[in-house]
C-alpha cells in the first residue's frame, strides 16, 4: 500500500560507498531499535507488574548493584566501540582520495547560490555533474564567499566548500540515473535553491558528451589565456629562469621556500602563491616582487590557472600523481591554503628546490 | 495519598507569595522563590514566542514550494527560532526556575549564597532577551543561530550584532546562575546534609553549573571577536583576509556543545526525583547516576569537533572526537538504566509527573541512541546538516528536556503555588503531548536519511508526505502545550488547596508549608537520613 | 512570621540573613570570587586560544608586529601592576587587622599603580592610532607581506589589552568604592571580605597581564 502511494522511504543508493553507509546504518537502526525496545518494555513491565496494589505495601530498599552498573556500562559501549570502528573505517575509505591515473578530476566552484562545474576537457556546468558509472571521480571544491556543502544524498557523500582552502572529496557511482545534488550549509537567501543535478552515464554515454567539449577549450588552455591576459608570462617564463620561478614541472615537485622548509606544490600551494604570494616566498627569490591577484581572478579562474600549470609537466608524470596519492583527502590544517603541503609526514628532505 | 485540606486559612497563611505585595517587592526581591516565578514567566513568554516562530516555519513547510514566506523571511524564523529556543528557553528554563526555587530548599538553606546576584542574573537575562527581542523586531536575523562566519562576519545584511549582543548579555546570566548555585551547595547545607545525602536534582544542577560557568565565557568571547570582526572588518575568521572560518565553528562548538549538556542535565535531575516519588522507592545506583552527572560535564567538554566532520578537519581529530562522542554516552545510559530498575518492585501510580517521567525515559532514549547515529563518522556524513540531526536534537530538547519541565513544573507546582493542578487534563495533555510530539519528529529522521538538508525554505516533491506528518504534529504538540497554560493558570485561583506534601515525598523541600515561608523553614533541619528514603519511613506520612 | 531572624543569639549587624555565621558568609563570599575568577580564565582563555593558533599559523608576521609595540612600557607596566598587587595585598591584610590608616594608604597606592598602569597604556594606545595600527581604522602595515596577519594580531592585541584594560577600570572603580567604604570606617577584622574578594580579583587581572606582556610584546624580541 505504502509503494502505491510512492512514499520514499530509503534513498536510493548509487555510489560503492552508499551501499556500506546503508550497511552500517542498518546496523545502527538494529542495536537501537532493540534498546529501544528494551527499555520501552522495561518500564512497562515494571510499571505495571510493579504498579500500586496493595496501600500497605512499603518497596524494599534496594541500593543498588555494581556488578549490574558495569555490566550495562560496558555491554552497551563494546557495541559502540564496533560502531565507531566501522565507522571510522568507511570514513577513511572516504576520505583518502584515491591516487590512480584512472581518476577524473572535476573541479567545484560553490558560490551563492550556485554550483559551478568545470571539467579539464573544458565543458562547464551549472547545477549539473555528469559522471560515468564505475570511475572514480575526485572532486576539488572552493568557495568564492560563504561555507557551502556539497551534498548528493545518493551517493551517500557531503563535504563542505569553505572559502580560503580547496576541500577534496571522491566518489564512484554504481547505478546510471539522475540524483539529487543539495547544497547542505546554510549560506544566506537562496541556500535552499542552490541544487541541481548528478547524472551519472555509462561509460560510452559519457565519452560522447564529454566529446562534445567546452566551447573556450580545456580548462588548461583556458589557463594559459588568463596566464597571458594576468601579465604572469612576463615574470614566469617557462622554461628559463626570469625574475621569478620556472613553473615548468613545479606541480608535484618539492619546492625549498626561504626559511629552509620545503612544502610539496600542490593545488592548495599554487592557490595560495595566486592570492597571498607573499605567505611562503621560493628560497632565493624576494618577497613584494608577485602582485597578489586577490579579488581580482575568481576562484573558477584559479583552477583553470592550476589546470594549465599542471600540465607544464616534463614527461616522467609519475612525479603529478604520486605527490596526489600521499595527501589523503587534502585535509588541510585550518584556514591556511596550502597549509598541509607542508606535509610532515613526509621523512626525505630532499633540497632540490626549484626545477 | 494527597493531602488536600480544604480549608482556604491555609494558603492565606504567611508565605513567599503574600509576604509583600506591589510591583516593587517583586522587581527588588532577593527571595529565591520569588525571583523564581520571574524567571517562569519570562522564560514561558519566550517559549511561546520560539514556538510561534516554529509554528510559522511548519506551515510555511506543507508545501515544497517556497510559497508563504520568501526565502529571507523564512531563514529569519529559523535563526530566531533557534536563537529564542536555545539561549531564552533551554539554557535558562529548569535551573533557573526549578532549581532557584528548590536548589535552597532541597539542602535545607533559607536562600541561595548571593541573593542580590540572583536577581541581577534575572536583570541581565531580561536585558539580553530584549536585545534579541528588538533584532527580531526591526527585521530579523537571518544567520542560523550558530552565526557561522563569514555569512554572519561578512555576508549577512541583518541585524547580527543585535542578535549577537543579546546572547553574549544573556550569557553572563548563566554564569551568575551557575556560580551562584556552585556556592550555594557547597557552603550551605544545612547540619547532616552531606555530599552523599544530597537529592539528585542538586547533584544535576551542580554539574550543570560547572558547564555554565566554564563554557559559557568561551561562547562569550567567540560572540566578542565576531562582532569586532563585522564591525571592524578585520579577519579574525574572514579567509580573504588570512582568517579561518573554521577557527569559528571551533570557538563557537566548544561552548555549545557543553551547552547541550547545560539544558538536559537538569531534565535528568528532575527525572530522578520524580521516578523515585511515584515508585515509592530508594533510587537505584545513587553514586551511579550522580557520578555520571560529573562524567558527562567533563567529557561533554571533549566532544565539540563531532559537529565538524565534513568540514575538512584532520581525519585524526575526528576520530577522537567521535570516539569520545561514544563514551559521553555511556553515562547517559547509565542513568536510564537506573531509573528504570528503581521501578523494580516499587508501588507505582502514574499521576501526571510520571507519565511525563515515563515520556522523558523513551524519548530521551531514542534521542540519545540517535546520537550515537551522528557519532558514527561515516553516517554523519551522509546525514549531518539534514533533518537527521534536527530530529534528533527536538528528540533530546523536546521529548527530553521540555518533558522534563513540564514533570517538573507539575510535580512542584502544589509547593509553588499551595493549590493542585487538576489531574485529569494534565494527563490528558500529557498523552497529547507525546503523540503530537512524536508525529512531528519521528519523520524527520526518514526525511533526512532520505537527504533532506536542514534550514531549507522549499524542499523536493517526495519530501512532501512527511513534512506534512510533521506540521499536523505540530500542530498538536501546539495543542499540548497551550492546555497546561491555561490550567496553571485556572488552578492559581481555583486549583484544590495543597498541603505540605500531597505526594508524600522525601525531600527538604515537602518538610515546610505549601507555599513556603519567605525563609523556607521555621527552623533550620537537621538531617539524619539519606535522600529518598521511602522504604524506611514505611507509609508514614511526612511533614 | 515565623523567621529565622533569631532576636536571642548576638550577631554582627554585617550578617546577612539567609548566612548561619560570618564565617559561612566569608567562606562563600571567597568561594564565590575564585569561581567568578574561573570564568575570566575561560573568557581571556578564548583569545590566547585565538592567539595561539594565529602564532602557530603565521609565526614571522607576529615576530614582526613585536618590533612595533614598545617592549620598556610594557616592562615599566608590568613592573607597576606587580607593586599594585603588593599594595593590594597589604591592603587585604590591613583590613584584617584593622588598622584603618594603613588600608586607606595601601588602596590609594593600589589606585596610583593602577591609573598609572591605564595611562600607559592610553599612550601606547595613542601611539597605535598616530602609526596607523589599528585595525579597521586606516590600518597601515610597513611589511606589506604580512599586511593582513598583522591586521589579525592587532585586532588580537586591542582585544586582549582591551578587555584587560576594560577589568583594570572596573577594578578601579571597585577600589574607590572599597576607599570611600573604609573611609566611613565599615571594615573591621569581623568584617572585610569586600577588601579580601577584591584583592583576589585584582591579582588576578594582574596575573592576567603577566601572560599578555610576553606574549604580545617579547615574541620575536630575540631574532631583532
Amino acid at each position: 500500500m505504502f509503494l502505491s502511494l510512492d512514499i520514499p522511504l530509503w534513498p536510493e543508493a548509487a555510489s560503492t560507498n552508499a551501499a556500506e553507509v546503508d550497511l552500517l546504518y542498518i546496523f545502527l537502526i538494529v542495536v537501537s531499535v532493540i534498546m529501544t525496545a528494551v527499555i520501552f518494555l522495561g518500564v512497562f513491565i515494571f510499571a505495571m507488574k510493579f504498579r500500586k496494589k496493595d496501600p500497605k505495601y512499603v518497596p524494599p530498599h534496594i541500593h543498588g548493584s555494581n556488578l549490574l552498573e558495569i555490566g550495562w556500562s560496558v555491554a552497551p559501549f563494546l557495541v559502540m566501540l564496533v560502531m565507531f570502528v566501522w565507522g571510522t573505517k568507511l570514513y577513511f575509505d572516504e576520505y583518502t582520495i584515491p591516487a590512480t591515473n584512472d581518476a577524473i578530476d572535476v573541479y567545484v566552484v560553490g558560490k551563492q547560490w550556485m554550483w559551478k562545474v568545470q571539467y579539464p576537457e573544458g565543458q562547464r556546468e551549472i547545477n549539473e555533474l555528469h559522471v560515468p558509472v564505475g570511475r572514480k571521480v575526485r572532486l576539488t571544491m572552493a568557495s568564492e564567499d560563504v561555507i557551502h556543502s556539497f551534498f548528493i544524498p545518493a551517493f551517500r557523500m557531503k563535504r563542505d566548500v569553505v572559502p580560503g582552502h580547496y576541500n577534496t572529496t571522491w566518489f564512484e557511482a554504481t547505478k546510471p540515473g539522475r540524483y539529487h545534488l543539495f547544497c547542505a550549509e546554510y549560506c544566506g537567501t537562496e541556500h535552499s535553491g542552490m541544487i541541481g543535478w548528478v547524472t551519472v552515464m555509462e561509460p560510452a554515454a559519457y565519452e560522447n558528451w564529454l566529446s562534445g567539449g567546452g566551447a573556450e577549450g580545456s580548462m588548461a588552455s583556458q589557463g594559459e589565456k588568463m596566464f597571458q591576459q594576468l601579465g604572469c608570462s612576463t615574470c614566469h617564463l617557462l622554461d628559463e629562469q626570469g625574475r621569478c620561478p620556472i613553473l615548468r614541472g613545479v606541480y608535484g615537485s618539492r619546492v625549498l621556500l626561504e626559511g629552509g622548509k620545503t612544502v610539496i606544490a600542490d593545488e592548495s600551494y599554487i592557490r595560495e602563491s595566486i592570492l597571498t604570494p607573499n605567505a611562503k616566498i621560493v628560497a632565493g627569490f624576494k618577497a613584494d616582487v608577485m602582485p597578489t591577484f586577490q579579488g581580482q581572478v575568481s576562484e573558477e579562474t584559479v583552477l583553470q590557472l592550476i589546470a594549465y600549470i599542471k600540465s607544464l609537466a616534463p614527461k616522467t608524470t609519475n612525479l603529478i600523481t604520486g605527490a596526489a596519492a600521499s595527501v589523503p583527502g587534502m585535509t588541510t590544517i585550518p584556514g591556511r591554503p596550502g597549509a598541509n603541503s607542508q606535509n610532515v609526514r613526509r621523512d626525505t628532505t630532499k633540497t632540490d628546490g626549484k626545477q | 495519598m494527597s493531602t488536600t485540606l480544604q480549608t482556604p486559612e491555609l494558603v492565606e497563611r504567611p508565605n513567599y507569595l503574600n509576604e509583600d505585595y506591589g510591583w516593587k517587592s517583586w522587581l527588588f526581591t532577593t527571595d529565591h522563590k520569588r525571583i523564581a516565578i520571574l524567571y517562569l514567566i519570562s522564560i514561558s513568554v519566550f517559549f511561546l514566542i520560539g514556538g510561534i516562530f516554529a509554528g510559522l516555519m511548519r506551515t510555511e513547510l506543507l508545501t515544497p514550494a517556497g510559497d508563504l514566506f520568501n526565502s529571507d523571511t523564512y531563514n529569519k524564523l529559523f535563526t530566531m527560532h533557534g536563537v529564542v529556543m536555545i539561549f531564552f528557553f533551554l539554557i535558562p528554563s529548569i535551573p533557573a526556575t526549578l532549581g532557584n526555587f528548590l536548589v535552597p530548599m532541597m539542602i535545607g538553606a533559607k536562600d541561595l549564597a548571593f541573593p542580590r546576584i540572583n536577581l541581577l542574573s534575572w536583570y541581565i537575562y531580561i536585558i539580553g532577551g530584549l536585545f534579541a527581542l528588538s533584532a527580531a523586531a526591526m527585521g530579523g536575523v537571518d544567520t542560523g543561530w550558530t552565526f557561522y562566519t563569514p555569512l554572519s562576519s561578512t555576508y549577512s545584511n541583518t541585524f547580527v550584532l543585535t542578535a549577537a549582543t543579546g546572547v553574549f548579555i544573556s550569557g553572563f546570566s548563566s554564569i551568575l546562575t551557575g556560580l551562584n548555585f556552585i556556592v550555594t551547595i557547597h557552603k550551605m547545607r544545612a547540619p547532616g546534609m552531606t555530599w552523599g545525602r544530597l537529592p539528585l536534582f542538586i547533584w544535576a544542577h551542580y554539574a550543570t553549573s560547572l558547564i555554565q560557568l566554564l563554557g559559557t565565557p568561551v561562547v562569550a568571547i567567540t560572540i566578542a571577536l565576531l562582532c569586532l570582526e563585522r564591525v571592524f572588518h578585520v579577519g579574525i575568521f574572514d579567509p580573504s583576509v588570512g582568517g579561518d572560518p573554521i577557527l569559528f565553528q571551533h570557538l563557537f562548538w566548544f561552548y555549545s556543545h557543553p551547552a547541550v549538556y547545560i539544558m538536559i542535565l537538569p531534565g535528568m535531575g528532575v527525572i530522578s526525583e520524580l521516578v523515585t516519588c511515584f515508585s515509592r522507592k530508594s533510587i537505584f545506583g545513587y553514586e551511579f547516576i550522580a557520578a555520571s552527572s560529573i562524567g558527562i560535564a567533563v567529557i561533554g567538554f571533549l566532544v565539540w569537533g563531532h559537529h565538524m566532520f565534513v568540514t575538512g578537519q584532520s581525519m585524526y581529530a575526528s576520530m577522537v572526537f567521535s570516539f569520545l562522542s561514544f563514551l559521553v554516552a555511556v553515562p547517559s545510559a547509565i542513568k536510564v538504566f537506573n531509573w528504570t530498575a528503581t521501578m523494580y518492585k516499587g508501588s507505582v501510580t502514574f499521576e501526571t509527573p510520571m507519565l511525563y517521567a515515563f515520556g522523558f525515559i523513551g524519548l530521551f532514549t531514542i534521542g540519545g541512541l540517535t546520537g550515537l547515529f551522528l557519532s558514527t563518522m561515516a553516517v554523519d556524513v551522509h546525514v549531518t546538516d539534514t533533518y537527521f540531526v534536527v530530529a534528533h536534537f527536538h528528540y533530546v530538547m523536546v521529548g527530553g528536556m521540555v518533558m522534563a519541565y513540564m514533570g517538573g513544573l507539575h510535580f512542584w507546582w502544589p509547593k509553588m503555588f499551595g493549590r493542585m493542578y487538576p489531574e485529569g487534563w494534565a494527563r490528558f495533555s500529557a498523552l497529547v503531548v507525546f503523540l503530537g510530539f512524536n508525529l512531528t519528529f519521528f519523520p524527520q529522521f526518514i526525511l533526512g536519511y532520505l537527504g533532506m538538508p536542514r534550514r531549507y525554505h522549499a524542499y523536493a516533491p517526495e519530501f512532501q508526505i512527511f513534512n506534512v506528518m510533521s506540521t499536523a504534529g505540530a500542530t498538536i504538540l501546539g495543542v499540548g502545550y497551550t492546555i497546561p497554560l491555561i490550567y496553571f493558570i485556572w488552578s492559581l485561583k481555583y486549583g484544590k488547596v495543597a498541603g505540605n506534601n500531597p505526594w508524600n515525598a522525601t525531600g527538604l523541600e515537602w518538610t515546610t508549608t505549601s507555599p513556603p515561608p519567605k525563609f523556607n523553614f521555621d527552623k533550620t533541619p537537621i538531617v539524619t537520613e539519606d535522600a529518598y528514603n521511602y522504604s524506611h519511613r514505611g507509609e508514614v506520612e511526612v511533614g | 512570621m515565623a523567621e529565622t531572624h533569631s532576636t536571642l543569639v548576638e550577631h554582627s549587624p554585617d550578617l546577612q540573613h539567609h548566612f548561619d555565621d560570618m564565617g559561612q558568609q566569608f567562606d562563600a563570599a571567597t568561594l564565590g570570587m575564585w569561581a567568578f575568577l574561573l570564568t575570566e580564565i575561560m573568557f581571556f582563555g578564548g583569545m590566547f586560544g585565538a592567539y595561539t593558533v594565529y602564532r602557530g599559523m603565521y609565526p614571522e608576521a607576529f615576530a614582526s608586529t613585536s618590533k612595533l609595540l614598545n617592549t620598556w612600557l610594557g616592562a615599566v607596566n608590568t613592573a607597576v601592576l606587580i607593586c599594585s598587587s603588593l599594595t593590594m595585598a597589604m591592603a587585604v591584610r590591613a583590613a584584617q587587622m584593622g588598622q584603618k590608616k594603613l588600608l586607606i594608604w595601601m588602596l590609594v597606592f593600589t589606585m596610583i599603580f593602577g591609573a598609572a598602569f591605564l595611562g600607559v597604556k592610553a599612550y601606547e594606545y595613542h601611539d597605535k592610532w598616530v602609526e596607523h595600527l589599528i585595525p579597521g581604522l586606516g590600518f597601515e602595515y610597513k611589511d606589506t607581506q604580512y599586511f593582513h596577519q598583522a591586521q589579525i594580531l592587532f585586532l588580537l592585541y586591542f582585544a586582549m589589552t582591551g578587555f584587560h584594560a576594560l577589568h583594570m577600570v572596573i577594578g578601579f572603580g571597585i577600589l574607590s568604592t572599597l576607599l570611600v567604604m573604609a573611609i566611613r570606617n565599615r571594615f573591621s577584622p569581623e568584617w572585610y571580605t569586600p577588601v579580601e574578594i577584591s584583592g583576589l580579583y585584582w591579582h588576578f587581572v594582574d596575573i592576567v597581564w603577566i601572560f599578555l606582556f610576553p606574549l604580545l610584546y617579547l615574541i620575536g624580541l630575540h631574532q631583532h
